[in-house]
């Protein structure tokens, strides 16, 4: 790889730093690790301030702008939790957004093992397509979906938008799903083909088995996506009670004339719990990094 | 196979093959009777609408803002600090950083509207520090989205960066400092060549990603005040829905998906090398 491409080096350089008076080599490296922490510290906080606001805010009952909480409550929470504004947007999110990650995921698999198996002359002209749709803004892509969906009466249907949300996540997931399925060994296959399997068996039986890991994080990382996709629902559908969470947090900050920023907050958090506790289930399952290996290698 | 296939046929396909047609209709919500075949007048019009205009120099500064200059070299500090940082601080760090990645487009830009927000808490850190404040949603209302976007999005980059700076041979970067190379010069003359692909791999990504934000400008300022913060996703919704005009709406989503294609190409390319 690039490695060969090693820098110039044979420059003419100053003598080595130990010559140098003042301090020593280990006094230095040490100051400047005091420097690089302090600068970290200080740059996590800013990042932190909004994320602080929101939890001190769910928890005050007079919510506002400042960073404060008088009096601890639980007021905000009560007010959240009820059927129409938190259980059913989040049901509804459920039923999109599963249902989206569940058809994607199947779809993924069927298609990333010819792709990871079989040579052809269209699976390379394919991969790229794939790769290349990948990368297309599919928000710009909603207008005319929007024009379709209206013409077949479909506006307004959750399993519509369903396949929809499945449609734009497959690319990825079948890159992906791909990408994890190369690294399952082909003896196996062999040896269970050479008793009889035909392919169906040998991918539910043989290689899935062996890509559990590689399945749970492309359905994981398909069903964040989706939760927090916020343009699809909103574009598609209509009636109050379809909407899923990430869109109803938008009608409760323009409906009430007086925004009440404890409750919003509360129930954002509300929102933003399952994906926050799927991803730290993927980050302690896989390392850092982990999705990025199959979007950054070829 | 053969699921896929149709799905992504008919769900994405189908609208973009339908997006290239609409582009050239003059269709309306109001009355969709009467769509003629318009030819490119769509497109002279929308380049001699100053409205579209703005909405396409504001998407190149948001882009080149928030995408190219904030995510990416904010990722690239952070991935190359938090190596030389303590483990306490590095885990601190980046778990921050991922946490505003981590949530929702929508809570994200909920949290930077209340950040940014006149009484917020930014004008809360700028008196403390007795530095001026700003209205930033009014005045600034595009540094604001464009800040936003950073906070929301460096996660990525670091990750990406962190990953790279992971697989670059110690032994190198210790040669250069045998041979007397300070810090700067390790990180421009061994480093950074090193992980050059990344780097642009990276680019093309981000750039693809702040190219279709919606949400958080969207739930920060509505592309408010005025056309002040309206990047073209925006522009788009606003003609096809508040103004019905269908078919005007797509032309410019068509630029847009013309312009992600271009993008999307280059970023294969990139890929095409690194595999040879």
């Amino acid at each position: 790889m690039a490695v060969t491409e090693s820098p110039r080096l044979e420059r003419p350089r100053p003598l080595p730093s130990a010559s140098r008076p003042g301090w020593s080599r280990r006094g230095r490296a040490r100051a400047a690790r005091t420097g690089v922490n302090t600068l970290l510290l200080l740059f996590s906080v800013l990042y932190l301030v909004p994320l602080a606001w929101m939890l001190l805010a769910s928890v005050n009952a007079h919510a506002d702008f400042t960073l404060s909480v008088p009096h601890p409550t639980t007021e905000n929470f009560r007010h959240a939790l009820n059927y129409d504004t938190t259980y059913r947007p989040m049901l509804n999110g459920l039923l999109l957004c599963g249902g989206g990650t569940l058809l994607c995921v199947v779809c993924a698999i069927l298609a990333a093992y010819p792709l990871s198996r079989f040579r052809s002359r269209l699976r390379r002209p394919f991969l790229y397509t794939i790769l290349f749709s990948t990368g297309l803004p599919i928000t710009a892509v909603m207008i005319p979906v929007y024009s379709m969906f209206v013409q077949v009466d479909l506006i307004d249907s959750m399993p519509a938008a369903t396949l929809f949300l499945a449609a734009s996540a497959l690319p990825f997931g079948i890159w992906l799903m791909k990408n994890f399925m190369d690294g399952v060994p082909v003896v196996l296959e062999e040896a269970a083909r050479i008793d009889g399997a035909n392919t169906m068996q040998v991918l539910w039986r043989i290689v899935l088995p062996l890509m559990w890991p590689g399945v749970t994080v492309v359905t994981i990382f398909t069903f964040i996506s989706m939760w927090g996709n916020f343009f699809v629902p909103f574009i598609l559908l209509l009636s109050p009670e379809k909407l899923p969470a990430s869109v109803s947090v938008f009608t409760f900050l323009s409906a009430h004339g007086e925004t009440q920023y404890g409750q919003l907050s509360a129930f954002s958090i509300l929102y933003s719990l399952p994906v926050v506790m799927l991803y730290l289930l993927l980050a302690r399952r896989l390392g850092r990094g982990f999705a990025l290996g199959g979007a950054l290698k070829g | 196979m053969l699921p896929s296939l149709v799905l992504l046929l008919v769900f994405l396909a189908g609208p973009i093959g339908y997006c290239v047609y609409y582009a050239f209709t003059d269709m309306q919500l109001t009355g969709a009777v009467g769509t003629h075949f318009v030819g490119f007048r769509n497109f002279t019009r929308a380049f001699g609408d100053s409205d579209f205009l703005n909405a396409v120099e504001l998407t190149l500064l948001f882009v080149v803002g928030s995408a190219v200059i904030g995510q990416n070299t904010v990722g690239l500090a952070l991935a190359v600090l938090m190596e030389k940082a303590s483990k306490p601080v590095r885990s601190i760090t980046s778990g921050v950083v991922i946490a505003a990645w981590v949530l929702p487009e929508v809570v994200a830009g909920y949290l930077m509207y209340a950040f940014f927000y006149q009484r917020g808490s930014l004008n809360a850190i700028l008196h403390f520090l007795h530095l001026p404040q700003q209205d930033w949603l009014y005045t600034l209302p595009i540094l604001a989205v464009c800040l936003a976007n950073v906070w929301r999005g460096t996660a990525f980059s670091m990750l990406v960066f962190s990953a790279a700076l992971g697989d670059v041979p110690q032994e190198l970067v210790e040669a250069a400092e045998m041979d007397g190379a300070g810090p700067w010069q390790r990180l421009w003359r061994v480093t950074l060549p090193l992980i050059r692909r990344s780097i642009l791999t990276n680019l093309m990504l981000i750039t693809l990603q702040t190219l279709s934000v919606f949400g958080l400008i969207y739930t920060m300022t509505q592309g408010g005040p005025g056309r002040k913060s309206e990047t073209l996703p925006i522009f788009m919704y606003q003609e096809a829905f508040n103004d019905s005009l269908i078919g005007y709406g797509t032309a410019v989503a068509l630029v847009l998906l013309v312009v992600g294609a271009l993008f999307s190409v280059v970023y294969i390319r990139l890929l095409n090398v690194e595999e040879d």
